[in-house]
């Protein structure tokens, strides 16, 4: 698992999901994301590195208006999302986010039953005629972040009793329930174990088939191993952005030279 | 590194740098001796507050409990007709006529027939043998008799309260000594109070009507009871809940969940957080100046003492409203916004039932301060001799002059017969038993609903 083998994967499509033009972002006074242009291509994993506080996670929040919620942040530039610019002002960050989905850093369940948890979604978007098909939604949901068959006899558990990479596999099935498009992961596993580090690693393969996976993570193993593209940021600005196994073994900036080998970060 | 051969406790061969760890320097002995001393300062501040606690309840449970007892006088009051229903046709208006002064004789008469049944022998006079009963009996009997009419002409065993010197003498608050300038109660009437007591027809009983009756006036403490103005606190309470609730739940769910942060937010917040300070006689001020003189609402009702008991208790709901929505983890809503919730949708169907634990809690606690308040209540008329009779309906109940809890103990207090005293304090150990029960229930939903995530 730890060599870096992605060098001959090879990416299936290559049609651009999100495209970002000039992105700035500022949070009061702070210039968080300088100049930041990206593009993120469809059914790919593309893992956002760098150290702490280069704005990784800042610059995945922009990609489903969770900056939003800041009121200090101001987000600047254009985010295409299959050719729309999701800042125009006719956008409802809402049904952006149904299409955007997103899992955070710490796994973040409702203190509900896992059934209500899955089903939460598909219930306020109206995805589900009767309770035949939402139970048919939140068991494919289930399966889907590979957690079926660990609480398909106690859904009606409350999700807050999970181990910590039940729970992160939970909100991974909570976020395909709304059937997004794209999926936004937060350091997904920086609070689980390896063994659930290994489990959620292999869902996020198993998810490229059907979605644009985008994931910021500290662990230089983890992009290598999960992702086809990465974009390494620094200070706020993207550094360099290309294939996994190019920017591991060949990279062009001496800063991501630097970083990778670990003599910065 | 260690010797395993060497036996565990032997000297080690030289003594170890910097001191052995056995003896204890200077300055760990200094700071351990501060230690145990804070300790001590701590213990003995629980034990100043803890004996101050025991010494206030002894005090109200001694002073008080003689409220929930009065004393009887038993007697076969024969309902002549012919003074009761003149006409004979058991018509109850007609009966309603007789005003209380005809019930007089009645009993007089039935008070003779029974010292002389007894065997007592007295030297009083029937006028101040008569002088022992409440001046509220004729009253009594009188309801008694509009109640029942079917009872007239039959001769019913009746339960009279006594006056409350000789209520005051079975309790041992009046004595032979203390009535000596007492005008209302002589040493004979006590004597004779000694000989009904033996022969069992006067005696201490359980009192309801303290904590169901109305108040009654300066001449009739043994009569008074906390019901009615009960009545009126709970109509207060009625209106502060159904106000402050939803206004204090509305208002903390907005700042905390949707206002921008700027300046105006900053202003708002800090007043709110003023306005739990504000003295509650302003709020009373207030309540009187707008609802009264310029809304012209009736002064003395349960709805304007209500109003003004919202406006105080609303940032006490708000306060702890805001702080239980703050501690609902940001994670929540972050999870609820990322599956494509609207903010309204976050708020109502995760950060609320989370936070409704504490927003109960607080509110219980607000209405616990606005039940114990009395200051606001002097200003908008609820203190004061309020007569009522238990309000009849529930517009009525809001509407027609009341008093409250603690202002009828307040009232209680003010007044010259000691027997009012007595009243106070049993008023207080009702009140107290509410705020007990309402706390405790706040501290059992905070328990039961503590922290889920």
């Amino acid at each position: 698992m730890n060599q870096m083998t992605s060098v001959e994967r090879t990416v299936d499509s290559k049609n651009i999901k999100i495209a970002a033009n000039n992105v700035q972002v500022h949070y009061g006074d702070t210039h968080a994301i300088k100049d930041v242009n990206v593009e993120i291509e469809d059914k790919t994993v593309t893992a956002f590195i760098g150290p702490s506080g280069c704005g990784k996670s800042t610059f995945l929040r922009c990609l489903n208006r969770m900056n939003d919620t800041i009121d200090i942040c101001r987000v600047q530039g254009d985010i295409l999302l299959d050719g729309e610019d999701i800042y125009d002002k006719r956008v409802d960050p809402v049904q952006l986010r149904a299409k955007v989905g997103m899992v955070f850093q710490k796994p973040n369940p409702f203190p509900k039953s896992i059934y209500d948890n899955v089903a939460y979604g598909p219930r306020i978007h109206g995805l589900a005629k009767n309770k035949a098909e939402l139970d048919e939604i939140v068991e494919k949901s289930l399966r889907r972040g590979a957690i079926w068959d660990e609480v398909k006899d106690r859904l009606d558990a409350p999700g807050t009793g999970l181990s910590g990479g039940q729970q992160q596999r939970l909100c991974i099935a909570r976020a395909v329930a709304t059937e997004p498009e794209v999926l936004l992961m937060d350091e997904p596993c920086s609070a689980l174990d390896p063994i659930a580090t290994a489990q959620v690693e292999e869902l996020i393969d198993d998810l490229r088939a059907r979605y644009s996976v985008v994931i910021v993570t500290h662990s230089m193993q983890q992009a290598a191993r999960v992702s086809q593209k990465t974009a390494f940021f620094h200070l706020g600005n993207l550094v360099e952005f290309g294939e996994t196994g190019q920017i591991f073994t060949n990279p062009v900036d001496p800063r991501t030279e630097s970083y990778i080998t670990g003599r910065i970060g | 590194m260690t010797d395993i051969s060497q036996t565990p406790g032997a000297a080690p061969a030289a003594k170890p740098k910097g001191g052995s760890l056995f003896e204890k320097d200077a300055r760990t002995k200094r700071r351990n001796a501060a230690e145990s001393r804070f300790k001590m300062y701590g213990v003995a501040a629980i034990g100043i507050g803890l004996l101050m606690l025991v010494v206030l309840v002894t005090n109200i449970v001694t002073a008080g409990t003689g409220a929930f007892q009065q004393t009887y006088l038993e007697l076969n009051v024969e309902l002549k007709a012919d003074k009761l229903d003149k006409k004979g046709n058991r018509n109850i208006e007609d009966i309603k006529k007789v005003s209380t002064f005809g019930y007089a004789p009645l009993i007089a008469s039935a008070l003779e027939t029974e010292v002389q049944e007894l065997g007592i022998q007295t030297d009083l006079k029937p006028k101040a043998m008569g002088k022992i009963l409440s001046k509220a009996a004729q009253a009594e009997l009188r309801n008694y008799v509009i109640a029942n009419p079917d009872e007239i002409g039959k001769t019913v065993s009746f339960r009279f309260l006594t006056n409350s010197r000789v209520d005051g003498y079975l309790k041992g608050r009046v004595t032979r000594e203390s009535i000596a300038n007492d005008k209302s109660i002589t040493v004979e009437q006590l004597d004779f109070v000694d000989q009904l007591r033996d022969a069992g027809v006067l005696y201490k009983a359980f009192n309801p009507d303290f904590i169901f009756g109305s108040d009654a006036s300066d001449q009739r403490p043994e009569a008074a009871g906390i019901g009615v103005s009960m009545l009126g606190s709970l109509f207060m309470m009625f209106v502060v809940l159904a106000l402050a609730l939803p206004i204090g739940v509305a208002a903390s769910i907005y700042l905390e969940e949707f206002a921008p942060q700027n300046r105006l937010t900053d202003i708002i917040e800090v007043n709110i957080s003023n306005l739990a300070a504000v003295p509650s006689i302003v709020f009373g001020i207030l309540g009187l100046a707008v609802f009264i003189n310029y809304m012209h609402l009736p002064t003395s009702a349960p709805l304007v003492g209500g109003l003004v008991l919202t406006l105080m208790t609303l940032p006490t709901i708000i306060i702890s409203t805001r702080a239980s929505l703050k501690a609902v983890p940001p994670s929540i809503r972050d999870a609820a916004l990322g599956v494509g919730a609207s903010k309204m949708q976050a708020v109502f169907h995760h950060v609320l039932p989370l936070a409704a634990p504490g927003i109960l809690t607080g509110t219980i606690i607000g209405l616990a301060q606005a039940l114990g308040e009395t200051a606001p209540l002097l200003l908008i008329g609820m203190v004061g001799f309020i007569a009522s009779n238990p309000p009849d309906g529930i517009v009525a109940g809001f509407l027609s002059p009341n008093s409250a809890m603690p202002a009828q103990i307040y009232e209680w207090s003010k007044r010259a017969d000691p027997a009012f005293y007595e009243r106070a304090w049993g008023g207080i150990i009702i009140l107290l038993i509410f705020l007990v029960t309402m706390n405790t229930i706040a501290v059992l939903l905070r328990r039961r609903f503590e922290r889920r995530w």
